[in-house]
């Protein structure tokens, strides 16, 4: 068996990573999907000391491992430039993948549920502890409630800097503003001087 | 249904240097001097990285979990068979570089 071709070996590919965070049915399979090419991926993952604290596995000694699915989505933008999406589970028990999927991420976009804005609390405090470029898209669904941006920022109590915006999460056009208002976000900040 | 990490005869964590999930995987021009070494799903693996992948598309491809194909490619690379290169934006730093960016906002704008 010989495998490979000197040719396409020495093509570089650029992908970029782009998490996607927030609660529970806040809708981040629905804008990945609008948005890219959406594909299944599926990890099982070795219960770690915290995971086993927090899935009863009792009866089931012989489960050593959990299923986490993942929202994956790619976007060819150029033939060399890719552009990856990650739906991440919100739950801080799956924040073994965050670690993984954040590092070299360009940016996060946290997806809320004004309805529901405590749900994005975890990830908020994630990036930010991490110092991970992020906005804030509010998913505006059916019937619910719409908010000012400015009092989801003082309920989150969010940085004047941090761009608010609102989005309907089903639509491409809107997902693609919203991934738009994520880069413009990243360059902003690296143009920004560095805090002593 | 196979449990997956049989797959791997146990193993849940993989040899040598760590790579990102959108590490790009190259097939090496090498022959497989010992087949018995390879599992059908090494075989597969393989096959799709005859052109640069991602370790994210191939774990999508090949329906195996990301945590299992991680260590078949770790395998694969320890037998020289394939090569893992990191994504050539984020190296520097680990942050992506302002010209990608904004090759990724005009991208973005003209889809």
């Amino acid at each position: 068996m010989v495998y490979g071709d000197s040719d396409v070996a020495t093509r570089r590919h650029r992908a970029i990573k782009i998490l996607l965070a927030g609660g529970f049915g806040v809708g981040k399979t629905t804008l990945v999907g609008a948005v890219s090419e959406i594909r299944p991926l599926r990890t099982e993952e070795p219960l770690t000391e915290s995971g086993i604290r927090t899935d009863n596995i009792s009866g089931v000694e012989r489960k050593t491992t959990t299923t986490v699915a993942m929202d994956f989505g790619r976007i060819s933008l150029r033939n060399d430039l890719i552009l990856y999406l990650f739906g991440t589970p919100g739950q801080e028990r799956f924040w073994f993948m965050w670690d993984e999927l954040a590092i070299g991420a360009l940016g996060a976009v946290v997806l809320a549920d004004t309805r529901r804005l405590a749900d994005c609390f975890p990830a908020i405090d994630y990036f930010e502890r991490r110092e991970i470029p992020f906005i804030i898209a509010l998913n505006c669904f059916d019937g619910a409630r719409r908010y000012d941006p400015e009092d989801v920022r003082i309920a989150l109590d969010l940085d004047p800097g941090l761009p608010i915006i609102t989005c309907d999460a089903r639509s491409r056009e809107s997902a693609k503003q919203v991934l738009i208002a994520l880069v413009e976000h990243v360059l902003m900040v690296a143009d920004e001087p560095v805090a002593p | 249904m196979v449990r997956p990490y049989a797959l791997t005869r146990g193993r849940t964590r993989h040899a040598g240097e760590a790579f990102d999930l959108v590490a790009t995987v190259t097939a090496t021009p090498g022959t497989v001097t010992d087949p018995a070494a390879l599992a059908p799903e090494h075989v597969s693996v393989l096959q799709l990285a005859r052109v640069p992948t991602t370790v994210v598309d191939i774990a999508s491809d090949v329906d195996l979990p990301l945590g299992v194909v991680r260590i078949l490619l770790a395998d694969l690379r320890e037998l020289g068979l394939v090569a893992i290169r990191a994504p050539a934006t984020t190296a520097a730093r680990g942050v992506v570089d302002k010209n990608t960016l904004r090759e990724v906002l005009n991208g973005l704008r003209g889809l």
